[in-house]
Protein backbone atom coordinates (compact mmCIF):
# COMPACT_ATOMS: atom_id res chain seq x y z
CA UNK A 1 0.00 0.00 0.00
CA UNK A 2 2.53 2.60 1.04
CA UNK A 3 4.93 0.90 -1.51
CA UNK A 4 2.11 1.62 -4.21
CA UNK A 5 1.10 5.28 -3.18
CA UNK A 6 4.77 5.97 -3.38
CA UNK A 7 5.27 4.67 -6.79
CA UNK A 8 2.24 7.02 -7.50
CA UNK A 9 3.65 9.75 -5.87
CA UNK A 10 6.69 9.46 -8.06
CA UNK A 11 5.57 8.96 -11.51
CA UNK A 12 3.02 12.35 -10.70
CA UNK A 13 6.47 14.30 -9.35
CA UNK A 14 8.48 12.96 -12.59
CA UNK A 15 5.51 14.12 -15.18
CA UNK A 16 5.09 17.51 -13.49
CA UNK A 17 8.94 17.91 -13.50
CA UNK A 18 9.09 17.32 -16.68
CA UNK A 19 6.31 19.45 -18.41
CA UNK A 20 7.68 22.18 -15.90
CA UNK A 21 10.95 22.07 -16.92
CA UNK A 22 10.53 21.74 -20.43
CA UNK A 23 8.10 24.53 -20.59
CA UNK A 24 11.19 26.79 -18.67
CA UNK A 25 13.40 25.38 -21.74
CA UNK A 26 11.11 26.00 -24.21
CA UNK A 27 11.44 29.81 -22.84
CA UNK A 28 15.07 29.68 -23.86
CA UNK A 29 13.96 27.95 -27.22
CA UNK A 30 11.73 30.59 -28.24
CA UNK A 31 14.39 33.12 -27.77
CA UNK A 32 17.24 31.80 -29.31
CA UNK A 33 15.63 30.11 -31.73
CA UNK A 34 13.71 33.09 -32.82
CA UNK A 35 16.87 34.96 -33.15
CA UNK A 36 18.74 32.09 -34.70
CA UNK A 37 15.35 32.16 -37.43
CA UNK A 38 15.77 35.58 -37.65
CA UNK A 39 19.57 35.91 -37.91
CA UNK A 40 19.48 37.66 -34.63
CA UNK A 41 22.10 37.13 -31.58
CA UNK A 42 19.11 36.80 -29.00
CA UNK A 43 19.54 37.12 -25.27
CA UNK A 44 22.85 37.41 -24.26
CA UNK A 45 23.32 40.05 -22.19
CA UNK A 46 22.80 38.53 -18.55
CA UNK A 47 25.44 36.32 -17.55
CA UNK A 48 27.29 34.73 -14.19
CA UNK A 49 30.69 35.57 -13.92
CA UNK A 50 31.34 36.24 -17.65
CA UNK A 51 29.53 33.18 -17.98
CA UNK A 52 26.04 33.73 -20.21
CA UNK A 53 25.83 29.67 -21.37
CA UNK A 54 24.37 30.98 -24.78
CA UNK A 55 21.43 32.92 -23.19
CA UNK A 56 20.83 30.43 -20.87
CA UNK A 57 21.90 32.24 -17.59
CA UNK A 58 19.76 35.14 -19.45
CA UNK A 59 16.33 33.31 -19.82
CA UNK A 60 16.20 30.70 -16.96
CA UNK A 61 17.93 32.34 -13.93
CA UNK A 62 17.68 36.36 -14.82
CA UNK A 63 14.17 36.40 -16.89
CA UNK A 64 12.63 34.59 -13.54
CA UNK A 65 14.19 37.10 -11.23
CA UNK A 66 12.52 39.90 -12.88
CA UNK A 67 9.49 38.49 -13.46
CA UNK A 68 9.21 37.41 -9.50
CA UNK A 69 10.57 40.53 -7.81
CA UNK A 70 8.57 43.17 -9.90
CA UNK A 71 5.23 44.87 -9.05
CA UNK A 72 2.22 42.69 -9.23
CA UNK A 73 -0.36 45.33 -10.12
CA UNK A 74 -4.06 44.72 -9.96
CA UNK A 75 -6.20 47.06 -11.71
CA UNK A 76 -8.37 49.04 -8.66
CA UNK A 77 -11.47 49.11 -10.69
CA UNK A 78 -10.44 45.32 -11.14
CA UNK A 79 -11.60 42.28 -9.49
CA UNK A 80 -8.94 40.87 -7.24
CA UNK A 81 -10.51 37.83 -6.50
CA UNK A 82 -10.42 36.87 -9.94
CA UNK A 83 -7.73 38.78 -11.28
CA UNK A 84 -5.55 36.58 -8.63
CA UNK A 85 -7.71 33.29 -9.55
CA UNK A 86 -7.60 33.75 -13.66
CA UNK A 87 -3.29 32.62 -13.33
CA UNK A 88 -3.75 29.88 -11.40
CA UNK A 89 -6.96 28.42 -13.68
CA UNK A 90 -4.62 29.00 -17.15
CA UNK A 91 -1.48 27.10 -15.35
CA UNK A 92 -3.96 24.15 -14.09
CA UNK A 93 -5.23 22.82 -17.36
CA UNK A 94 -1.80 22.46 -19.08
CA UNK A 95 -0.47 20.62 -15.88
CA UNK A 96 -2.59 18.35 -15.02
CA UNK A 97 -3.34 16.79 -18.43
CA UNK A 98 -0.33 14.86 -18.82
CA UNK A 99 -1.33 12.75 -15.91
CA UNK A 100 -2.44 10.49 -19.06
CA UNK A 101 -0.42 10.49 -21.29
CA UNK A 102 2.36 7.26 -21.05
CA UNK A 103 5.50 7.97 -21.64
CA UNK A 104 6.73 4.14 -21.46
CA UNK A 105 5.49 0.76 -21.56
CA UNK A 106 5.47 -1.33 -18.57
CA UNK A 107 8.69 -1.23 -15.88
CA UNK A 108 9.21 -4.66 -14.13
CA UNK A 109 11.61 -3.89 -10.71
CA UNK A 110 11.38 -7.03 -8.63
CA UNK A 111 8.50 -8.60 -10.13
CA UNK A 112 6.31 -5.55 -9.66
CA UNK A 113 5.03 -4.21 -12.90
CA UNK A 114 4.91 -0.29 -13.00
CA UNK A 115 2.44 1.05 -15.85
CA UNK A 116 4.73 4.14 -16.97
CA UNK A 117 1.58 6.64 -17.01
CA UNK A 118 0.60 8.84 -14.51
CA UNK A 119 -3.49 7.59 -13.95
CA UNK A 120 -4.18 5.03 -16.58
CA UNK A 121 -8.17 5.61 -17.22
CA UNK A 122 -10.74 4.36 -19.71
CA UNK A 123 -12.24 7.54 -21.38
CA UNK A 124 -8.18 9.23 -20.93
CA UNK A 125 -9.23 10.97 -24.39
CA UNK A 126 -11.88 12.68 -22.82
CA UNK A 127 -9.98 13.77 -20.10
CA UNK A 128 -7.92 15.37 -22.29
CA UNK A 129 -10.38 17.32 -24.20
CA UNK A 130 -12.04 18.33 -20.13
CA UNK A 131 -8.92 19.49 -19.14
CA UNK A 132 -8.30 21.38 -22.40
CA UNK A 133 -11.85 22.78 -21.89
CA UNK A 134 -11.49 24.20 -18.75
CA UNK A 135 -8.44 26.05 -19.88
CA UNK A 136 -10.68 29.22 -21.16
CA UNK A 137 -11.41 30.26 -18.31
CA UNK A 138 -7.68 31.44 -17.48
CA UNK A 139 -8.32 33.78 -20.39
CA UNK A 140 -11.80 34.56 -20.10
CA UNK A 141 -12.04 35.42 -16.46
CA UNK A 142 -8.12 37.01 -16.81
CA UNK A 143 -9.63 39.27 -19.23
CA UNK A 144 -12.59 40.37 -17.74
CA UNK A 145 -11.66 40.90 -14.04
CA UNK A 146 -8.97 43.47 -15.28
CA UNK A 147 -11.86 45.50 -16.11
CA UNK A 148 -10.20 47.13 -19.50
CA UNK A 149 -11.59 46.80 -23.26
CA UNK A 150 -8.79 45.41 -24.60
CA UNK A 151 -8.85 42.23 -21.98
CA UNK A 152 -12.14 42.10 -22.48
CA UNK A 153 -11.97 42.24 -26.58
CA UNK A 154 -8.88 39.69 -25.95
CA UNK A 155 -10.83 37.28 -23.66
CA UNK A 156 -14.59 36.70 -25.67
CA UNK A 157 -11.83 36.59 -28.84
CA UNK A 158 -10.15 34.02 -26.99
CA UNK A 159 -13.55 32.49 -25.80
CA UNK A 160 -14.81 32.24 -29.18
CA UNK A 161 -11.14 30.87 -31.22
CA UNK A 162 -11.02 28.31 -27.90
CA UNK A 163 -14.48 26.84 -28.56
CA UNK A 164 -14.17 26.66 -31.75
CA UNK A 165 -10.97 24.49 -32.33
CA UNK A 166 -12.04 22.05 -29.68
CA UNK A 167 -14.80 20.89 -32.18
CA UNK A 168 -12.35 20.41 -34.53
CA UNK A 169 -10.09 18.75 -32.32
CA UNK A 170 -12.30 16.58 -30.79
CA UNK A 171 -13.40 15.22 -34.01
CA UNK A 172 -10.00 14.88 -35.81
CA UNK A 173 -9.42 12.45 -32.90
CA UNK A 174 -12.21 10.51 -33.60
CA UNK A 175 -10.51 8.75 -36.26
CA UNK A 176 -7.93 7.47 -34.28
CA UNK A 177 -10.21 6.16 -31.97
CA UNK A 178 -12.14 4.42 -34.36
CA UNK A 179 -9.39 2.56 -35.15
CA UNK A 180 -8.15 1.94 -32.56
CA UNK A 181 -11.15 1.58 -30.89
CA UNK A 182 -10.30 2.31 -27.53
CA UNK A 183 -10.39 5.89 -25.18
CA UNK A 184 -7.42 4.27 -23.34
CA UNK A 185 -4.24 6.45 -24.36
CA UNK A 186 -1.59 3.02 -22.90
CA UNK A 187 -4.08 0.64 -25.33
CA UNK A 188 -3.59 3.50 -27.73
CA UNK A 189 0.08 3.65 -27.88
CA UNK A 190 0.21 -0.51 -27.84
CA UNK A 191 -1.60 -0.98 -30.91
CA UNK A 192 0.95 0.92 -32.99
CA UNK A 193 3.37 -1.32 -32.24
CA UNK A 194 1.84 -3.22 -34.84
CA UNK A 195 3.20 -3.49 -38.42
CA UNK A 196 1.33 -3.16 -41.44
CA UNK A 197 2.04 -5.44 -44.12
CA UNK A 198 4.97 -6.80 -41.87
CA UNK A 199 7.09 -3.77 -42.08
CA UNK A 200 5.42 -0.31 -41.59
CA UNK A 201 4.60 0.40 -37.94
CA UNK A 202 0.94 1.09 -37.48
CA UNK A 203 1.70 4.75 -36.20
CA UNK A 204 -1.79 6.88 -36.42
CA UNK A 205 0.32 9.14 -39.12
CA UNK A 206 -0.08 6.43 -41.57
CA UNK A 207 -3.34 5.71 -40.42
CA UNK A 208 -4.89 8.85 -40.27
CA UNK A 209 -2.62 11.43 -42.11
CA UNK A 210 -5.50 13.88 -42.52
CA UNK A 211 -6.51 13.61 -38.89
CA UNK A 212 -3.13 14.56 -38.02
CA UNK A 213 -2.83 18.31 -39.95
CA UNK A 214 -5.97 18.70 -38.71
CA UNK A 215 -5.17 18.23 -35.23
CA UNK A 216 -1.86 20.14 -35.39
CA UNK A 217 -3.97 23.04 -36.52
CA UNK A 218 -6.29 22.76 -34.26
CA UNK A 219 -3.81 22.02 -30.93
CA UNK A 220 -2.06 25.42 -31.81
CA UNK A 221 -5.01 27.21 -32.12
CA UNK A 222 -5.71 26.33 -28.71
CA UNK A 223 -2.23 27.07 -27.52
CA UNK A 224 -2.84 30.28 -28.87
CA UNK A 225 0.56 31.18 -30.50
CA UNK A 226 0.64 32.87 -33.85
CA UNK A 227 -0.68 32.46 -36.45
CA UNK A 228 -3.93 31.86 -34.15
CA UNK A 229 -2.47 34.45 -31.33
CA UNK A 230 -5.81 37.09 -31.90
CA UNK A 231 -6.83 36.48 -28.11
CA UNK A 232 -3.38 38.23 -27.67
CA UNK A 233 -3.38 40.31 -30.67
CA UNK A 234 -0.48 42.38 -29.71
CA UNK A 235 -1.01 44.60 -32.98
CA UNK A 236 -4.34 45.65 -32.13
CA UNK A 237 -5.60 45.16 -28.65
CA UNK A 238 -1.93 45.70 -26.73
CA UNK A 239 -1.64 42.39 -24.82
CA UNK A 240 -5.42 40.92 -24.95
CA UNK A 241 -6.88 39.58 -22.13
CA UNK A 242 -3.17 39.84 -20.11
CA UNK A 243 -2.57 43.35 -20.83
CA UNK A 244 -2.84 44.25 -17.25
CA UNK A 245 -0.77 41.12 -15.55
CA UNK A 246 2.63 41.78 -14.90
CA UNK A 247 5.03 40.01 -12.68
CA UNK A 248 4.65 36.80 -11.13
CA UNK A 249 1.16 36.31 -12.83
CA UNK A 250 2.06 36.92 -15.87
CA UNK A 251 4.18 34.79 -15.56
CA UNK A 252 2.18 32.05 -14.86
CA UNK A 253 0.30 32.85 -18.81
CA UNK A 254 3.64 32.79 -19.73
CA UNK A 255 4.19 29.26 -17.98
CA UNK A 256 0.92 27.90 -19.23
CA UNK A 257 1.37 28.75 -22.38
CA UNK A 258 4.38 27.00 -22.53
CA UNK A 259 3.26 24.12 -20.72
CA UNK A 260 -0.14 23.75 -22.89
CA UNK A 261 2.66 23.34 -26.12
CA UNK A 262 4.48 20.77 -24.31
CA UNK A 263 1.13 18.97 -23.93
CA UNK A 264 0.15 19.33 -27.12
CA UNK A 265 3.03 17.85 -28.44
CA UNK A 266 2.79 14.80 -26.19
CA UNK A 267 -0.17 14.29 -27.91
CA UNK A 268 0.22 14.07 -31.25
CA UNK A 269 3.60 11.95 -30.47
CA UNK A 270 1.10 10.15 -28.66
CA UNK A 271 -1.65 9.63 -30.96
CA UNK A 272 -0.12 10.04 -34.49
CA UNK A 273 3.55 9.05 -34.08
CA UNK A 274 3.38 5.89 -31.32
CA UNK A 275 4.29 7.98 -28.41
CA UNK A 276 7.22 5.79 -26.89
CA UNK A 277 7.15 3.10 -29.42
CA UNK A 278 10.48 2.78 -31.36
CA UNK A 279 9.98 0.88 -34.62
CA UNK A 280 10.55 -3.01 -34.05
CA UNK A 281 10.98 -2.50 -30.44
CA UNK A 282 9.21 -5.13 -28.37
CA UNK A 283 9.58 -5.83 -24.92
CA UNK A 284 12.63 -8.22 -25.28
CA UNK A 285 14.69 -6.09 -27.53
CA UNK A 286 14.80 -5.23 -31.61
CA UNK A 287 13.03 -7.51 -33.44
CA UNK A 288 13.90 -6.68 -37.45
CA UNK A 289 11.09 -7.76 -40.30
CA UNK A 290 14.12 -8.30 -42.10
CA UNK A 291 15.20 -11.38 -40.16
CA UNK A 292 17.51 -10.01 -37.46
CA UNK A 293 16.62 -10.18 -33.88
CA UNK A 294 19.15 -7.82 -31.32
CA UNK A 295 17.92 -9.13 -27.31
CA UNK A 296 18.33 -6.13 -25.06
CA UNK A 297 17.60 -6.33 -21.27
CA UNK A 298 14.34 -5.03 -19.98
CA UNK A 299 15.91 -1.89 -18.39
CA UNK A 300 17.56 -0.48 -21.65
CA UNK A 301 13.88 -1.37 -23.77
CA UNK A 302 12.58 0.65 -20.95
CA UNK A 303 15.25 3.42 -21.67
CA UNK A 304 14.65 3.70 -24.90
CA UNK A 305 11.10 4.16 -24.88
CA UNK A 306 11.45 6.92 -22.89
CA UNK A 307 14.19 8.36 -24.87
CA UNK A 308 11.82 8.01 -27.76
CA UNK A 309 8.86 9.52 -26.42
CA UNK A 310 11.23 12.43 -24.67
CA UNK A 311 12.52 13.12 -28.22
CA UNK A 312 9.43 13.13 -29.89
CA UNK A 313 7.84 15.95 -27.67
CA UNK A 314 10.53 17.67 -27.86
CA UNK A 315 10.76 17.64 -31.81
CA UNK A 316 7.06 19.11 -32.13
CA UNK A 317 7.93 21.87 -29.56
CA UNK A 318 10.41 22.53 -31.57
CA UNK A 319 8.34 22.90 -34.49
CA UNK A 320 5.76 24.77 -32.90
CA UNK A 321 8.38 27.68 -31.80
CA UNK A 322 9.40 27.20 -36.00
CA UNK A 323 5.66 27.65 -37.02
CA UNK A 324 5.46 30.90 -34.39
CA UNK A 325 8.50 32.51 -36.31
CA UNK A 326 7.91 31.86 -40.19
CA UNK A 327 3.83 32.07 -40.46
CA UNK A 328 2.21 35.58 -40.65
CA UNK A 329 -0.89 36.19 -38.30
CA UNK A 330 -4.60 35.25 -39.36
CA UNK A 331 -6.81 38.29 -39.66
CA UNK A 332 -9.69 37.69 -36.46
CA UNK A 333 -12.83 36.31 -39.51
CA UNK A 334 -9.85 34.05 -41.10
CA UNK A 335 -9.44 32.24 -38.15
CA UNK A 336 -13.37 32.04 -37.71
CA UNK A 337 -13.22 30.66 -41.20
CA UNK A 338 -10.54 28.29 -41.28
CA UNK A 339 -11.94 26.53 -38.14
CA UNK A 340 -15.63 26.22 -38.67
CA UNK A 341 -15.58 26.30 -42.52
CA UNK A 342 -12.41 24.25 -43.20
CA UNK A 343 -11.48 22.11 -40.14
CA UNK A 344 -14.92 21.12 -38.89
CA UNK A 345 -16.18 19.85 -42.62
CA UNK A 346 -12.49 18.16 -43.07
CA UNK A 347 -12.84 16.54 -39.83
CA UNK A 348 -16.47 15.37 -40.12
CA UNK A 349 -15.71 13.83 -43.68
CA UNK A 350 -12.13 12.01 -41.82
CA UNK A 351 -14.95 10.69 -39.86
CA UNK A 352 -17.09 9.18 -42.23
CA UNK A 353 -14.28 7.75 -44.62
CA UNK A 354 -12.62 6.14 -41.80
CA UNK A 355 -16.01 4.49 -41.06
CA UNK A 356 -16.80 3.56 -44.65
CA UNK A 357 -12.93 2.09 -44.69
CA UNK A 358 -13.22 0.06 -41.42
CA UNK A 359 -16.56 -1.28 -42.59
CA UNK A 360 -14.90 -2.57 -45.68
CA UNK A 361 -12.29 -4.08 -44.22
CA UNK A 362 -14.28 -5.81 -42.00
CA UNK A 363 -16.55 -7.16 -44.77
CA UNK A 364 -19.62 -5.35 -44.43
CA UNK A 365 -20.44 -7.37 -41.03
CA UNK B 1 -16.03 6.26 8.96
CA UNK B 2 -14.43 4.90 5.94
CA UNK B 3 -12.25 7.21 3.28
CA UNK B 4 -14.67 7.04 0.78
CA UNK B 5 -17.91 8.40 2.77
CA UNK B 6 -15.66 10.93 4.33
CA UNK B 7 -14.80 12.28 0.75
CA UNK B 8 -18.39 12.16 -0.16
CA UNK B 9 -19.17 14.34 2.78
CA UNK B 10 -16.72 16.76 2.03
CA UNK B 11 -17.67 16.95 -1.56
CA UNK B 12 -21.01 16.96 -1.29
CA UNK B 13 -20.60 20.04 2.09
CA UNK B 14 -18.13 21.82 -0.58
CA UNK B 15 -20.50 21.64 -3.72
CA UNK B 16 -23.49 22.76 -1.24
CA UNK B 17 -21.59 25.89 -0.16
CA UNK B 18 -20.78 26.43 -3.53
CA UNK B 19 -24.33 26.15 -4.78
CA UNK B 20 -25.79 28.81 -2.43
CA UNK B 21 -22.91 31.19 -3.43
CA UNK B 22 -24.53 31.03 -7.09
CA UNK B 23 -27.49 32.27 -5.97
CA UNK B 24 -26.56 34.43 -3.58
CA UNK B 25 -23.49 36.06 -5.12
CA UNK B 26 -24.61 39.46 -6.08
CA UNK B 27 -21.86 39.39 -9.03
CA UNK B 28 -23.15 37.34 -12.08
CA UNK B 29 -19.52 36.15 -12.95
CA UNK B 30 -18.84 35.27 -9.31
CA UNK B 31 -22.49 33.54 -9.50
CA UNK B 32 -21.06 31.79 -12.82
CA UNK B 33 -17.35 30.43 -11.44
CA UNK B 34 -19.89 28.80 -8.53
CA UNK B 35 -21.73 27.12 -10.77
CA UNK B 36 -18.16 26.03 -12.54
CA UNK B 37 -16.83 24.68 -9.29
CA UNK B 38 -20.41 23.04 -8.11
CA UNK B 39 -20.18 21.15 -11.79
CA UNK B 40 -16.60 20.49 -11.10
CA UNK B 41 -17.31 18.82 -7.56
CA UNK B 42 -20.62 16.99 -9.16
CA UNK B 43 -18.39 15.47 -11.27
CA UNK B 44 -15.32 14.35 -8.94
CA UNK B 45 -18.49 12.77 -7.01
CA UNK B 46 -19.73 10.60 -10.35
CA UNK B 47 -15.68 9.68 -10.22
CA UNK B 48 -15.68 8.54 -6.68
CA UNK B 49 -19.29 6.29 -8.11
CA UNK B 50 -17.37 4.38 -10.44
CA UNK B 51 -18.69 6.48 -13.42
CA UNK B 52 -15.70 7.99 -14.73
CA UNK B 53 -17.52 8.27 -18.09
CA UNK B 54 -20.21 10.78 -16.50
CA UNK B 55 -17.74 12.33 -14.32
CA UNK B 56 -15.57 13.53 -17.45
CA UNK B 57 -18.57 14.03 -19.64
CA UNK B 58 -19.85 16.57 -16.75
CA UNK B 59 -16.77 18.55 -17.23
CA UNK B 60 -16.19 18.84 -20.75
CA UNK B 61 -19.75 19.54 -21.83
CA UNK B 62 -21.17 21.84 -18.86
CA UNK B 63 -17.97 23.57 -17.06
CA UNK B 64 -15.70 23.19 -20.50
CA UNK B 65 -18.82 24.40 -22.74
CA UNK B 66 -21.92 25.60 -21.73
CA UNK B 67 -20.47 27.73 -18.61
CA UNK B 68 -18.06 29.38 -20.94
CA UNK B 69 -20.85 30.71 -23.21
CA UNK B 70 -22.94 31.86 -20.17
CA UNK B 71 -19.87 33.83 -19.33
CA UNK B 72 -19.44 34.52 -23.03
CA UNK B 73 -23.21 36.05 -22.25
CA UNK B 74 -22.79 37.88 -19.33
CA UNK B 75 -19.06 39.59 -20.41
CA UNK B 76 -21.16 40.96 -23.38
CA UNK B 77 -24.59 42.23 -21.42
CA UNK B 78 -23.40 43.01 -18.30
CA UNK B 79 -26.58 42.71 -16.96
CA UNK B 80 -26.94 44.88 -13.86
CA UNK B 81 -30.57 45.76 -14.56
CA UNK B 82 -31.43 42.68 -12.93
CA UNK B 83 -30.66 43.92 -9.77
CA UNK B 84 -33.87 45.91 -9.20
CA UNK B 85 -36.89 43.50 -8.93
CA UNK B 86 -35.38 41.55 -6.47
CA UNK B 87 -38.46 41.04 -4.62
CA UNK B 88 -40.08 39.44 -7.61
CA UNK B 89 -37.43 37.52 -8.39
CA UNK B 90 -37.59 36.24 -4.79
CA UNK B 91 -40.81 34.90 -5.15
CA UNK B 92 -40.45 33.10 -8.60
CA UNK B 93 -37.49 31.82 -7.29
CA UNK B 94 -38.87 30.35 -3.82
CA UNK B 95 -41.56 29.25 -5.87
CA UNK B 96 -39.74 26.90 -8.37
CA UNK B 97 -37.70 25.75 -5.27
CA UNK B 98 -40.71 24.29 -3.47
CA UNK B 99 -41.85 22.62 -6.85
CA UNK B 100 -38.83 20.94 -6.93
CA UNK B 101 -38.34 19.81 -3.50
CA UNK B 102 -42.38 18.26 -3.86
CA UNK B 103 -41.21 16.57 -7.18
CA UNK B 104 -38.14 15.32 -5.45
CA UNK B 105 -40.10 13.87 -2.26
CA UNK B 106 -41.49 10.76 -3.49
CA UNK B 107 -37.32 10.03 -5.06
CA UNK B 108 -36.08 11.51 -1.03
CA UNK B 109 -38.33 9.29 0.69
CA UNK B 110 -37.39 6.34 -0.90
CA UNK B 111 -33.63 6.62 -0.31
CA UNK B 112 -32.97 5.02 3.15
CA UNK B 113 -34.87 1.69 1.40
CA UNK B 114 -32.46 1.84 -1.50
CA UNK B 115 -29.58 2.47 0.69
CA UNK B 116 -30.65 -0.54 2.67
CA UNK B 117 -31.12 -2.43 -0.38
CA UNK B 118 -27.22 -1.67 -1.92
CA UNK B 119 -27.14 -1.93 -5.39
CA UNK B 120 -24.20 -3.63 -7.29
CA UNK B 121 -22.52 -2.44 -9.73
CA UNK B 122 -22.16 -4.73 -12.67
CA UNK B 123 -19.59 -5.45 -15.36
CA UNK B 124 -18.25 -2.04 -17.25
CA UNK B 125 -20.95 0.09 -15.46
CA UNK B 126 -20.81 3.96 -16.45
CA UNK B 127 -17.92 3.08 -19.30
CA UNK B 128 -17.69 3.95 -22.89
CA UNK B 129 -19.29 1.28 -24.09
CA UNK B 130 -22.37 0.87 -21.78
CA UNK B 131 -23.28 4.03 -22.67
CA UNK B 132 -23.06 3.75 -26.36
CA UNK B 133 -24.94 0.54 -26.07
CA UNK B 134 -27.76 2.68 -24.26
CA UNK B 135 -27.21 5.88 -26.83
CA UNK B 136 -26.89 4.45 -30.15
CA UNK B 137 -28.66 1.13 -29.76
CA UNK B 138 -31.29 0.90 -27.60
CA UNK B 139 -32.81 4.48 -27.72
CA UNK B 140 -31.31 5.62 -30.91
CA UNK B 141 -34.45 6.67 -32.20
CA UNK B 142 -35.13 9.59 -28.90
CA UNK B 143 -31.78 10.42 -29.60
CA UNK B 144 -31.40 11.05 -32.84
CA UNK B 145 -34.61 12.96 -32.08
CA UNK B 146 -33.13 15.37 -29.91
CA UNK B 147 -30.88 15.77 -32.44
CA UNK B 148 -32.83 17.09 -34.98
CA UNK B 149 -34.38 19.19 -31.79
CA UNK B 150 -31.10 20.65 -31.26
CA UNK B 151 -30.54 21.04 -35.50
CA UNK B 152 -34.06 23.14 -35.65
CA UNK B 153 -33.22 25.30 -32.53
CA UNK B 154 -29.60 26.18 -34.31
CA UNK B 155 -31.66 27.20 -37.72
CA UNK B 156 -34.06 29.02 -35.56
CA UNK B 157 -31.29 31.27 -34.01
CA UNK B 158 -29.75 31.89 -37.15
CA UNK B 159 -32.90 32.89 -38.63
CA UNK B 160 -33.56 35.29 -35.87
CA UNK B 161 -30.43 36.81 -35.66
CA UNK B 162 -30.22 37.44 -39.62
CA UNK B 163 -33.32 39.04 -39.49
CA UNK B 164 -32.02 41.41 -36.82
CA UNK B 165 -29.18 42.63 -38.59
Amino acid sequence: MIVELGIIAAKALLVLFMVLNLAGVMGWVERKGSALIQDRIGANRASVLGFAGLGLVNTLIADPIKFLTKEDFIPPSGDRLLHTLAPCLALFPALVTFAVIPFGDVLVVGGREINLQVANINVGILYIFAMASLSVYGIVIGAWASNNKFSLLGGVRGAAQMISYEIAMGLSVMGILMVYGTLELQQIVRSQGQLLWGWLPAWGVFLQPVALLLFSAAAVAETKRIPFDLPEGESEIVAGFHTEYSGGKFLMFFTGEFAEMVTSAGLIATLYFGGWQVPYLLRDGFHFPWGGTWLLPQLAVVLLQVGAFTLKVVFFCWLFVLLRWTLPRFRYDQVMRLGWKMLLPLALLNVMVTGVVIVALQGGR
Amino acid sequence: MTAPVLLFFVLAALSVVFSLAVVFQRNPVHSAMALVVTLFLVAILFLTLDAPMVGILQILVYAGAIMVLFLFVIMLLNPEALERRRALWWGLGSIAGLLLVFEFADFLSDIPRQAAQGAAVGEGFGGPEQLAQSLFHDFVLPFEVASVLLLVAIVGAVVLAKREG
